[in-house]
């Protein structure tokens, strides 16, 4: 085995590729959420189709945007393998355990979470990503440009609780993923030190807080508008 | 005190083992966990029935032999103790406790509560030494160490390979342990010689071990009874990763 294989499949070495994925998908998530809140602009959504259009046309973000499929994919497969070895690793179980005292709820159940969010990502791509690139959507003319309008689809869904109902129990799983997920990436990179670990703690749960409540916004109001 | 006991009997490691009851009486508040076993266990030769194994040596928290996992804790509910540091007046009259070994594939039962932890001793042999001259003792302090360099050493060499870490794990992983010991010797210049050589190959036996992977929960230091810093194992994976990328080893 090269050192490069050797390293990459050492149980460190897979959890570095779940830190680095993660941190990538946290740098997404902020993207996301910055064109989305378009989708809360007064306009008829001419800011957001145009955003959209932009999006799923230009061909660097349509790189970028193979690159964070691939990366989901890699961090959902990694964790599979690791939660198997963590599994092995304790064939009997203890009859008693206190875990409560000793570690947080969602470090515990990141499997879970992340399932979670899993199949949220599924309903959420065959809703609007699948729509935007293999659907009908009709195009508007905003000053000669032309744009799918994904609004429209968008305004559908979310006139429908259920659809709110699914948003809001996705986003609540993402908040108690990154409570663990982003201050654990920076441990797992060794990135620890008295001088800024307290803030990355900090950001970190500032994040998990406010990002997915930011989504979360989004079918809310539109749901009541 | 009167107290009902739950503790874990297996024969040998081929056995599939189960939890028996035991009553004990008049057991003073004053004695340590490890003694109040040796009543039950005096009890149990007088009734010519098999003692409960266990292990213990030094019985002052430095040896590292003890490993009980006592109402879902190792090491019972008190913070940076061992067992035998745990005394009976932590529990209340009339209580019903819970005893169970060490659980881990890296960390079979033996009998009873002992568990081999030989899978340490290997991890060590894999690096965690340091090359020195034979010959006369060399002096104190020939080597000038920063004092605060020496501190954070002697925080990690604190550790005692008892286990706890592990038992804690939700993913039975034993990165505490080797971060600890890793750590005592990269801080050190003593520790230089096999710097890289040895965060590789501690960690390839490790892995080898079927010890788990680290979720970053943070359970083994709350449970540590040496209170081993999880800033350790940020120090390890960076030893690591420097290592794997430098090394001359392909």
């Amino acid at each position: 085995m090269s050192w490069l294989t050797e390293t990459l499949t050492s149980t460190l070495g897979r959890k570095v590729i779940m830190a680095l994925t993660g941190i990538f998908l946290i740098l997404f998530l902020a993207v996301h959420l910055t064109g989305n809140l378009q989708l809360l602009k007064n306009d008829g959504g001419e800011a957001f189709n145009i955003y959209a259009e932009f999006m799923s046309t230009n061909p660097l973000i349509q790189f970028v945007s193979k690159g964070n499929f691939f990366f989901i994919l890699l961090h959902v497969l990694i964790s599979i393998f690791l939660t198997r070895k963590n599994r092995q690793a304790r064939p009997v179980s203890y009859q008693v355990a206190v875990k409560s005292e000793t570690s947080t709820w969602s470090s515990r159940n990141m499997g879970i979470l992340g399932t979670l969010i899993f199949v949220f990502l599924i309903i959420h791509l065959k809703g609007f990503w699948y729509e935007m690139h293999f659907g009908q959507i009709p195009y508007k003319n905003y000053d000669g440009f032309e744009a799918r309008d994904l609004y429209a689809v968008v305004d559908q869904a979310f006139s429908q609780w259920y659809w709110v109902a699914v948003y809001l129990v996705g986003m609540l799983a993402v908040a108690f993923h990154l409570s663990h997920g982003f201050q654990s990436a920076f441990q797992t990179l060794g990135l620890n030190h008295v001088k800024y670990s307290p803030a990355i703690r900090f950001v970190g749960l500032a994040f998990a807080i406010l990002v997915p409540a930011g989504f979360a916004a989004i079918p809310i109001m539109m749901f009541f508008t | 005190m009167n107290l009902t006991l739950k503790v874990w009997r297996q024969k040998n490691s081929a056995d599939k083992g189960k939890f028996e009851t035991y009553e004990v009486s008049d057991i003073s508040p004053d004695m340590s966990f490890l003694e109040m076993f040796d009543v039950l266990n005096e009890q149990l030769v007088n009734e010519s029935r098999d003692p409960i194994h266990f292990d213990h040596d030094c019985r002052e928290g430095i040896c590292g032999m003890c490993s009980m996992y006592i109402n879902g804790k190792p090491h019972g509910p008190k913070d940076a103790i061992t067992t035998c540091q745990l005394h009976m007046r932590s529990f209340k009259d009339g209580d019903t406790i819970v005893v169970e070994p060490w659980r881990a594939k890296a960390f079979p039962v033996l009998k009873d509560l002992v568990v081999d932890r030989s899978s340490f001793d290997r991890i060590i042999q894999a690096g965690g030494y340091i090359s020195v001259n034979t010959g006369g003792v060399p002096d104190a302090n020939e080597i000038p160490i920063r004092k605060d360099i020496a501190n954070e050493a002697m925080d990690a060499a604190q550790c005692i390979g008892c286990g706890a870490c592990v038992a804690a794990c939700k993913n039975a992983s034993a990165m505490l342990f080797v971060s600890a010991k890793v750590s005592q010797l990269a801080l050190l210049p003593q520790g230089q010689v096999e710097r890289k050589s040895r965060v590789e190959n501690m960690i390839a036996q490790m892995d080898g071990e079927g010890f788990g992977a680290c979720t970053n929960t943070g359970a083994c230091e709350a449970v540590c009874p040496k209170e081993i810093s999880i800033s350790n194992i940020a120090r390890m994976n960076r030893e690591y990763f420097s290592a794997k990328v430098s090394s001359q080893k392909v």
